[in-house]
């Protein structure tokens, strides 16, 4: 059986390891590569690195970081941001991503995934979605930009119909980041991801709210996904990752040793 | 670390088979890690004259199947004698036959590959799944049966003559082969931690 996968997400901004409150007020977290090596030896199952400057500013980022990653991680790990083309892709995964995970460009353009799937395989193409409940339609949508608050801007899409047209357009992986947890540690919302569950035939990531253990195992019992991606409170050493892992396995949770 | 295991390490010609395909950096840092020099390459002459061999790839059988036929590797790799190791879809290209195009592969193992079973699991098999090897093969030295191995894929090997190891994801596939010196997995060692990093030291040491 496949195991849940515990995902720290290191967000990345001018090759330094950040992280914001509801994606804004970004503080200084340390170094990528000692980072990566210590959530990889605490027993992370994959990491993702969110270059969250890259999409809202429109410019060419320098990537050598992600192989200075690959020369010390021996887990998978996923690169985000500023992917827009296929050769973007193509000189992430050269540099020795296993996987890169599209946002706002897929927004912009859908057929990206398309091709995307068609050079590289499904296998490695991730799509982030950035959704916003709105309490007052009781609507949840697709949100753009998310990396610059001054640009995040809604899109026509629904959540879960955006959920519906990555996967066939060949989409491996979802990655579903609910807006109003993020960096609140208030827990998962898991009444959104079992709904995203429903519609979701790829592996589906939950990203947005962790703050303690509790909320790992709630996740992956209530919404049934294949993984919890979380930032704050493993930057923050609130959880350690080895200690996670082992009570979710006395939670019956299967959990890589 | 003593002088001989220095010496085996820098006698030791390891060569990564260049296929064209854009994964080749994980496969060479993750031996790198081991202490061993790679050389990536296509040349006849540096292929025919390594003591070991990794096949990589990702992408499609069909495309990974025409870049060995422009790069004229396709019968330079079967006339290999050396140990040769096949990770991810490079273990799929050792089989007969594969469904991803419906292309002839290297026949260099028995059986074709064909779409897992979609019923009750997801697609690709993603993620950390367990193992089970056959009992005292050398390329399983000191790991245990049920360790995590870490997968991407959704085409797979049945369980076949050449299956040395196991994994099961809605139904049973071969997670390993190994017929003379050709030996694939499914997984992905140069990410599956420390058992993976075992997994090619084993290789290496063969």
């Amino acid at each position: 059986m496949l195991a849940k996968r515990i995902i720290p997400c290191l967000d990345v901004k001018d090759g330094k390891v950040v992280k914001g409150v509801k994606f804004r007020n970004h503080e200084l977290i340390g170094d990528i590569v000692p980072l990566a090596k210590r959530y990889a030896e605490e027993g992370a199952d994959e990491l993702v690195f969110y270059d969250i400057t890259a999409s809202a500013d429109d410019r060419v980022v320098d990537k050598s970081w992600v192989s200075s990653v690959a020369e010390v991680i021996d887990i998978p790990f996923c690169v985000a941001g500023g992917i827009k083309t296929e050769e973007d892709a193509a000189r992430i995964l050269e540099f020795g991503a296993d996987k890169v995970s599209i946002n706002s460009p897929a927004l912009a353009d859908p057929s990206l995934i398309n091709r995307l799937a068609a050079k590289f395989g499904v296998q490695c193409i991730v799509i982030g979605i950035d959704s916003y409940f709105d309490e007052d339609t009781q609507e949840y949508k697709v949100y753009q930009f998310t990396g610059d608050e001054t640009r995040t801007q809604v899109t026509k899409w629904t959540t879960f119909e955006w959920i519906k047209e990555v996967q066939k357009r060949g989409a491996g992986e979802i990655v579903l980041n609910v807006m109003n947890q993020d960096g609140v540690r208030g827990g998962y919302d898991t009444v959104q991801l079992s709904k995203a569950r429903k519609i979701c035939k790829v592996p589906l990531i939950a990203s947005g709210g962790a703050g303690e253990m509790s909320h790992f195992n709630s996740v992956f019992t209530v919404a049934d996904v294949d993984g919890a991606l979380a930032a704050s409170v493993f930057h923050k050493q609130v959880i350690n990752i080895g200690e996670l892992k082992e009570y979710l396995r006395d939670q019956d949770v299967e959990i890589r040793q | 670390m003593d002088q001989a295991s220095c010496d085996d390490k820098i006698n030791t010609k390891v060569v990564i088979i260049d296929t064209g395909c854009a994964n080749l950096s994980s496969v060479r840092f993750a031996i790198e890690r081991l202490g061993y020099t790679v050389t990536v390459s296509r040349e006849p002459a540096v292929l025919r004259n390594a003591s070991k061999l990794f096949l990589p790839g990702v992408g499609t059988a069909q495309e990974a199947m025409k870049n060995l036929a422009d790069r004229e590797l396709i019968e330079l790799v079967k006339s290999l004698t050396q140990p040769v190791l096949g990770i991810c879809l490079g273990m799929q290209l050792l089989a007969e036959f594969s469904a991803e195009g419906n292309v002839s592969t290297l026949g260099l193992i028995s059986g074709s590959i064909e779409p897992m079973p979609s019923e009750g699991v997801r697609l690709p098999h993603m993620g950390w799944n367990r193992i089970k090897p056959q009992q005292e093969h050398p390329l399983f030295k000191d790991i245990p049966s049920g360790s995590y191995f870490y997968f991407v894929h959704s085409y797979a090997l049945a369980v076949g003559a050449d299956t040395i190891a196991t994994c099961t994801h809605g139904a049973p596939f071969t997670a390993a082969v190994n017929r003379g010196n050709f030996y694939g997995v499914q997984f992905h060692p140069e990410r599956s931690s420390k058992a993976g990093a075992q997994l090619i030291k084993n290789f290496l040491e063969m």
